[in-house]
């Protein structure tokens, strides 16, 4: 497996420690005029998603870790896993519900995700930006009624809920940004 | 960029979306985005606006003015010199120098402060003497950290340490001016600025009592990474949590460091255990170095030459010992203090700066 010096730091960069992946979100260097340089690192379990800081001497080095983000199509679940397909070979992988976390409530069949394999095997899910869901339930708005923000609950087609306008009827589909949960526009 | 990811036919195989922004901080090696492309069209343009352009020529004048009314010789030094620095935890560049119709080709090293160069001056008489220079040190880049710098070092002969501290107070005070307000300057020993801010001494904590204490501020890995090497211990105890509370407002400037951290000071005569070394902050960053500075050849030997075994240790490339520099001393140098500041980082703290790019017109990613 291959190395890496605290010199190649940078945001993204997976690295292997205590036995799990870890993905670097900010390297912060640390050095007195005359003086040892440390690296203060924030750094993401892939596995488990918690995030930690741990502090380097500049120019210690560690493994990489064997983790890339291959863009899949999502294709079903079957009750208990995930099936993802790589459109260019049509190679099949199944990500358990730890591995799909967060991401389960805006799949939808077809849609394109990130999937983050570890060794060869899912440990992460990161569904498109934006999605285009259908309302499967959500109260008949009532003019001029401005309680709540202005805005009433919808249960999408996932599963997932989101606030949108007063306006927003059921059956209609709406594109919501999966980062911030949050109602983008009708679709029509 | 919300175009280019919305779903228009569903099964259709679709451009890859950017996926979670794991870091704003650094470019990544995917293939480029919009974001991505943007940023580099936008790149031949100074990082800092024309307003920082005209405070920085206006520091550089402040500067001359202040020397010239106190006498001191502006000096120049080469920036390419034959020797490169002992210290193990610098790391110079080297360029490689071809004589015209010769086949030979000879190393030289980019300094990483002009120190030795205007020490030879000094021992030449020069009386006191300072310079306005690059500095280049490699494997250096970070918020507050860029290859290249700038820097202002100057000597007094005759100074004490506090003399000097005195001096860069009056200094940074003038070039504050019409800038920002600075509180009335501040003066800490290395211990008490440890103590204050840690509850031990630097010097008298077991080892265990140092990791105690990095241990309870989130840090439970400093154990393995210092074990028992106290320079190693110091160094990361003060940088972390000690220096970001220093200069607030304020200059500050803590001196007497250990012995263990000499650099290039002498030992305080009346206490073996401290060297007679400052360092100056500004709003949690170090803006400078200041040292009595050593003037005994043997003790500067012993020093090179246990940074060289260190070197070794490190694995490092070893370089050729500043014989001139040696040879200035055993000639002599006259008793004097020194500093160097760094200006970028100086400008960056006066007009308020998160970062040394905003103190910069082409920092290096921009070079």
């Amino acid at each position: 497996m291959a190395t890496v010096s605290t010199s190649e730091f940078k945001g993204g960069l997976k690295l292997m420690m205590d036995g799990d992946p870890y993905t670097i979100l900010e390297n912060e260097f640390v050095k007195p005029g005359k003086g040892q340089a440390f690296n203060r690192v924030k750094l993401r379990n892939l596995k488990t998603g918690r995030v930690i800081e741990r502090t380097f001497k500049s120019g210690d080095t560690l493994e990489t870790a064997d983790v890339v983000d291959t863009d899949m199509q999502y294709l079903y679940n079957d009750g208990e896993m995930w099936h993802f397909m790589v459109a260019e070979t049509f190679e099949q992988y199944a990500a358990d519900a730890n591995a799909v976390g967060d991401a389960r409530k805006w799949l939808k069949e077809q849609d394109i995700c990130q999937v983050t394999l570890y060794n060869g095997n899912p440990i992460g899910v990161a569904p498109p930006n934006f999605v285009e869901l259908k309302i499967v339930e959500t109260d008949p708005g009532v003019r001029g009624d401005t309680s709540g923000g202005g805005g009433k609950p919808a249960t999408l087609e996932t599963g997932a809920v989101v606030r949108v306008p007063l306006f927003i009827q059921t059956d209609e589909v709406i594109k919501v940004d999966t980062r911030t949960g949050e109602y983008v526009s009708r679709v029509k | 960029m919300e175009e280019r990811l919305t779903i228009v036919n569903p099964g259709r195989l679709l451009p890859a979306h950017p996926g979670p922004d794991f870091s704003t901080a650094s470019l990544g090696d995917g293939p480029p985005t919009k974001s991505t492309l943007m940023l580099e069209e936008s790149r031949w343009r100074p990082q800092c606006g024309l307003d920082t352009l005209r405070k920085r020529a206006r520091l550089n004048a402040k500067i001359r003015a202040f020397f010239a009314a106190r006498d001191v010789l502006e000096v120049e030094t080469p920036v390419m010199g034959a020797c490169g620095v002992t210290d193990p935890l610098l790391h110079p560049f080297t360029t490689v120098f071809t004589l015209p119709g010769q086949r030979e080709s000879r190393r030289l090293y980019l300094q990483t402060s002009p120190e030795f160069a205007m020490k030879r001056m000094l021992a030449a008489g020069s009386g006191s003497i300072y310079q306005i220079t690059k500095a280049f040190r490699n494997d250096e880049v970070g918020r507050h950290h860029n290859p290249e710098f700038t820097l202002l070092e100057w000597y007094r002969v005759g100074f004490s340490l506090h003399d000097l501290m005195a001096e860069v107070e009056s200094l940074i005070a003038e070039l504050a001016s019409g800038e920002r307000d600075l509180l009335t300057p501040e003066r800490l020993s290395y211990v008490d600025a440890f103590t204050l801010a840690l509850g031990l001494h630097p010097l008298e904590a077991g080892f265990a009592e140092l990791a105690r204490v990095a241990e309870a501020r989130g840090m439970p890995e400093a154990a393995e990474l210092c074990g028992r090497d106290r320079p190693i211990w110091l160094d990361l105890l003060f940088s972390h949590w000690v220096q970001p509370g220093l200069g607030r407002r304020r200059l500050t400037s803590v001196y007497h460091y250990p012995a263990c951290l000499p650099s290039l000071a002498r030992r305080c005569e009346d206490d073996a255990r401290f060297v007679e070394r400052v360092e100056i902050f500004l709003e949690g960053v170090e803006l400078g170095n200041g040292f009595h500075e050593l003037a005994d050849p043997r003790e500067q030997r012993q020093r090179f030459e246990s940074d060289l075994e260190q070197r070794r240790a490190m694995d490092l490339p070893e370089p050729a010992i500043d014989r001139r520099l040696l040879d200035a001393l055993r000639v002599g140098l006259p008793d004097c203090s020194g500093i160097a500041i760094g200006l970028d980082r100086l400008l960056m703290a006066l007009i308020g700066g998160e970062s040394l790019a905003d103190a910069l017109a082409f920092p290096i990613e921009r070079a």
